[in-house]
């Protein structure tokens, strides 16, 4: 690992001010992603500003009829939260497959999101159910959040505070992994809103999370696995590497997401 | 360089750290605590595994800096010298969960971060779930299994954890 100065601010305005005035300098939540890329040298920040010492940044609550989860809360914290274990289970869930139980109590929420690796677990979620990425800036639509690999809509001097999720009527995450990486060879996750219905998957897309609107369309009419029937999946833009062929992940698209809506459905 | 001061094993320690040490590099170079082990230093085998505020967290993973003014438990500090050994340790003895011991200590204090989280009564399936982050490279993961199911029910009837 190559040298860097360490700060730790105590609020986000002193971090936020900390990446104005050292450029480069890059931000550290968990560290599950940053440390292995720092210690590959991949990554060489001067400047690293550590999130884990802002008071609040980890809290979970319900704010009116969203649920709101801190950018710095552990993939353990939201696997374990009654609060979203009442309001939105598929997402505990989703937080309980996360890698492994000690990956769990150090990555967070916002280093994933701000990651935006194309086999993650969350953008699924913050896609499906709609949610809104909440910055020391702004407040970012999924929609526009994520931006192809790896990349999304934040600034470089930009900070997730927290991430709002409406709350759906159902709601499901299946993921596939990779058994060697733990990663979503194919997730899926299925969310039965006030509105609308909406499928997104993870792992399968060259260009990262996507939806699915034809499944979206047909679940819409009748929120039952069988309308998937028939269904299929086109492989274009799909990854296909020496884990699976892109043939064979969009298949799993359309089976992952079958039992994505069994399960939605099922919970009730 | 950066001050840290870190409970380890219930002991104070101040150390003047340079901030890219990683948490495993600090307990096994600056304290000598070499029973905490690096297996992969990729986040992917859990030979390093030790408790932060108690929950086990991988220490090829955490930076030293990060542990400031929290507490640190390695394997050295479940049992001290000469005193009888915690009853995983001992289950881990008793039903050969050792065989090279390279991976041991990590999977022991996994162990007992999954009694933890997941009380005395642990099923294999339960046990087989939650040790996915720990690899044996002797690949004798059936003992094991046994080790920790029986260490977990001792814990029960014992005052450590
Ligand atoms: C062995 C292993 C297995 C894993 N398996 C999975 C898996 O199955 N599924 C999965 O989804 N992930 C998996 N991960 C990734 C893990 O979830 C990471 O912890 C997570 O992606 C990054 O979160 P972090 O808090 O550790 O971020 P860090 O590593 O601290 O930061 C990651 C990036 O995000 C930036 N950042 C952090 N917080 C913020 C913020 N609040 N605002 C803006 N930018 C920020 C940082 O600057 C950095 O660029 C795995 C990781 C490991 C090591
Ligand atoms: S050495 Fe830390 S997980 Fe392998
Ligand atoms: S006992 Fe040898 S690596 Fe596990």
């Amino acid at each position: 690992m190559y040298e860097f100065k360490y700060h730790r601010p105590a609020t986000v305005r002193q971090a936020a001010n900390l990446l104005v005035k050292n450029e480069d300098a890059k931000l550290i939540a968990g560290g599950h992603t940053l440390v292995p890329v720092m210690k590959q040298r991949l990554a060489s920040p001067p400047h690293l500003v550590d999130l884990s010492h802002i008071e609040g940044l980890n809290g979970i609550e319900m704010k009116g009829r969203s649920l709101v989860i801190g950018a710095t809360a552990t993939h353990a914290e939201v696997a374990n939260s009654p609060i979203v274990g009442e309001a939105i289970p598929a997402l505990a869930d989703l937080a309980s497959q996360i890698g492994d139980p000690a990956v769990r109590h150090r990555g967070t929420i916002g280093g994933s999101l701000a990651n935006n690796d194309p086999t993650a677990d969350y953008p699924a979620a913050v896609l499906a159910l709609g949610a809104t990425i909440v910055t020391n800036k702004r407040r970012l639509k999924a929609e526009e959040y994520f931006q192809g690999l790896f990349s999304t809509a934040l600034e470089p001097d930009e900070i997730i505070t927290k991430v709002m999720f409406p709350l759906p009527k159902k709601a499901a995450y299946v993921k596939f992994r990779n058994q060697a990486s733990r990663y979503a060879l194919v997730g899926v996750f299925v969310a039965k809103r006030p509105s609308d219905v909406r499928v997104a998957v993870t792992g399968a897309g060259s260009n990262g999370v996507f939806r699915v609107t034809a499944f979206e369309e047909a679940l819409k009419k009748r929120f039952s696995h069988k309308v998937l029937d028939g269904l299929v999946v086109s492989a274009d833009g799909l990854n296909n590497d020496l884990h699976g062929s892109a043939e064979y992940r969009a298949h799993l698209i359309a089976v992952v997401a079958r039992r994505a809506v069994e399960a939605a459905t099922a919970k009730g | 360089m950066a001050k840290i001061s870190i409970i380890v094993n219930g002991n104070p320690v101040n150390a003047n750290v340079d901030p890219r040490t990683l948490l495993v590099q600090f307990l096994r170079e600056n304290l000598r605590l070499t029973g905490t082990h690096v297996g992969c230093d990729t986040s992917q085998c859990g030979a390093c595994v030790v408790h932060l505020d108690g929950k086990a967290v991988k220490s090829c993973t955490t930076l030293a800096v990060m542990a400031d003014g929290h507490e640190v438990k390695t394997i050295e500090g479940l049992a001290a010298d000469g005193a009888p050994l915690h009853p995983m340790q001992e289950a881990f003895r008793e039903h050969h969960g050792l065989q090279c011991g390279f991976c041991t200590p990590g999977m022991i204090m996994t162990a007992i971060d999954i009694v933890h989280r997941k009380g005395h009564e642990l099923s294999d399936h339960v046990i087989r779930e939650e040790l996915e982050g720990n690899l044996c490279r002797c690949t004798g993961y059936q003992n094991i299994v046994l080790s920790i199911a029986a260490g977990a029910k001792a814990m029960a009837k014992s005052d450590l954890a």
